[in-house]
């Protein structure tokens, strides 16, 4: 088999042929890893110099198919720096659980994806080690925060990745580079090891180039882990998707994300339009649903992940790891000119406003009310699962967009994730699969589902993935 | 609207040393999202509770065995001043 041939296999398949001893595991992992040292979009932060030693994978599930990992996710003796200059140059003394479990399950580390820092971003652009480019348009931006990730998978740099989510950062650089990306249920992964952002939202995830693949990535990720107490055990078997239809299942449109609010580009609104007459061609009914306190769930959002982020990030003062600053300093000195260093803008911007919200005297009208907010907005989604199966979105309200559009203007800049922050808010798993070009560029579909029915939305997704047939091998050449 | 003296007490609160420039664009950045993110306080939030826990988790504990840590040396080789036993900072000062 050629190089090309083998980077033309999806990940499910070339991990069944390893098992069948039909291609060489060594080869692969040299295959990607040739590509991988030969990026050309800055995806990667660390790239493997060889494959690893002395290990037979033709016995195990995932055929030694090679891994890229989010920068933030702690790996044993490897740069984990969160795409943060404050964590330069720092080797971790363990490694995450899920990245141990990848491993176990036959999926080695090849590459460190670049990220937005500590995971705050839509763009990539505030990476302290320089911005991802799309495979599919260099000038454009490959979203966030796990672009690298994203890019990386879509450019056949990697056969899958595995990235992390808070309020789309797995969604939606997966829509914008034309790839598959899951949000789980909270819970269903553990965060032991994951550099934390805001620590009752961030939910690891698969970022692969189809829906089987996608499948198979998470069922080697999910479980209980002792060292995290918010993991769950999940209580079936992910499957691998077969369903070629969708008969009986109700998807609900919610008017507040996809009417005019949502700022969405005529473009998305077409290729997501044609998605939901094609679901209905595959047998669902469509809908709408009402979701009366999602349009407030982006201030929510932008409240509690901030919050929980200032309180997360005061571990970085210069004592224990990453960077220093002192010279003639006092201790606080130290720590505030060691963060000042450190961080970039929007991790400044985002501390600021978390400690703002938590300070004495705004708490309760800030924090407080964003909390009750977030308790409205589960109540909602609640609701809408008692008639509907899924509630469906488009992931982003625009395709990738031009490196630096919108860098002046953070407010602008949230507004990308307001499809996407609603459902990490209630918790429940959402699932990006690629709908279609506009302009050339991936637009990507969203469905969501109530807590840990993964199985039904790898399934519909997979349905609908088989009719779409979306073509991503332009970003691979 | 934050004025200059807000921020940098936020700032002395987040252990954040800002330039002059940082400020002033922190003032006006943050109160043109904090513009946007007030609307939520004009909803009826009356007997609304906050969320603590977006999922039903009870028994979250595992049991409470020790076990052993990473040894020492290992967590003190990545710090920036490491000593013997220990963490090396500067001096708290007159504070």
């Amino acid at each position: 088999m050629t190089i090309g041939e083998l980077i033309e296999l999806s990940a499910a398949t070339a991990a069944e042929k390893v098992r069948a001893r039909e291609i060489d595991a060594r080869e692969l992992f040299e295959a990607y890893r040739e590509r991988a040292a030969a990026d050309e979009l800055n995806a990667f932060t660390w790239v493997a110099d060889a494959p690893p030693d002395d290990r037979s994978f033709e016995g195990t599930s995932l055929g030694g198919v090679p891994l890229g990992i989010k920068d933030l996710f702690c790996t044993e003796g490897v740069p984990s720096q969160a795409g943060s200059k404050i964590l330069e140059g720092y080797r971790p003394p363990y490694t995450a659980t899920v990245v141990e479990k990848l491993d176990h399950a036959g999926a080695p580390l090849l590459g460190k994806t670049n990220q937005d820092e500590f995971a705050m971003g839509s763009s990539n652009e505030n990476s302290g080690f320089g911005p991802v480019l799309n495979p599919w348009d260099r000038t454009r931006v490959p979203g966030g925060s796990s672009g690298g990730s994203a890019a990386a998978v879509a450019a056949g740099l990697v056969p899958w990745a595995i990235g992390t989510d808070t309020g789309g950062s797995i969604r939606q650089p997966a829509a914008l580079c034309g790839i598959v990306g899951l949000k789980p249920t909270y819970g269903a992964c553990s965060r032991r090891g994951m550099i934390a952002f805001a620590s009752s939202l961030d939910q690891a995830g698969p970022l692969t180039r189809d829906v089987t693949d996608c499948a198979l990535l998470f069922r080697h990720m999910v479980g209980q882990d002792p060292w995290d107490s918010t993991s769950l055990a999940f209580p079936e078997k992910i499957a691998l998707p077969r369903g070629e239809d969708l008969s009986g299942i109700r998807l609900g449109v919610p008017e507040e994300l996809t009417g005019e609010g949502g700022g969405i580009d005529p473009g998305v609104r077409d290729s997501y339009e044609a998605t939901l007459r094609l679901a209905e061609r595959l047998g669902a009914s469509i809908e709408p649903c009402r979701l009366p306190h999602a349009p407030h769930a982006l201030s929510a959002y932008y409240l509690i992940a901030p919050a929980e982020a200032s309180a997360n990030l005061a571990r970085f003062d210069g004592v224990r790891y990453g960077l220093r600053v002192d010279g003639e300093a006092d201790l606080i000195t130290m720590y505030s000119r060691t963060r000042a260093v450190g961080f970039g803008a929007e991790v400044k911007r985002r501390i600021m406003l978390g400690t703002y919200a938590l300070s004495s005297g705004y708490y309760e009208a800030y924090y407080g009310t964003a909390l009750k907010v977030r308790t409205k907005i589960a109540d909602d989604f609640r609701a809408a699962f008692e008639r509907f199966d899924f509630v469906v979105t488009p992931t982003s309200p625009w395709v990738a967009f031009e490196l630096g559009a919108r860098m002046d203007d953070p407010l602008s800049m949230y507004l990308n994730d307001f499809c996407t922050v609603p459902m990490p808010l209630a918790g429940i798993p959402a699932i990006s699969i690629p709908s279609g070009l506009s302009d050339g560029l991936p637009v990507g579909f969203q469905l969501a589902g109530p807590a840990f029915s993964e199985n039904r939305l790898l399934s519909a997704g997979y349905a609908l993935e088989q009719a779409i047939v979306f073509d991503g091998s332009a970003a691979r050449r | 609207m934050l004025d200059r003296e807000q921020v940098l007490h936020v700032a002395r609160l987040a252990r954040l040393e800002l330039t002059d420039e940082e400020v002033e664009r922190m003032a006006s950045e943050l109160s043109h999202v904090l513009d946007h993110i007030e609307k939520i306080r004009e909803l009826d939030l009356e007997d609304v509770l906050p969320t603590s826990h977006v999922l039903d988790v009870t028994g979250a504990l595992r049991p409470d065995e020790p076990q052993p840590s990473l040894p020492r040396d290992v967590i003190l080789a990545a710090a920036p001043e490491p000593l013997e036993e220990g963490f090396g900072v500067p001096s708290p000062g007159a504070q």
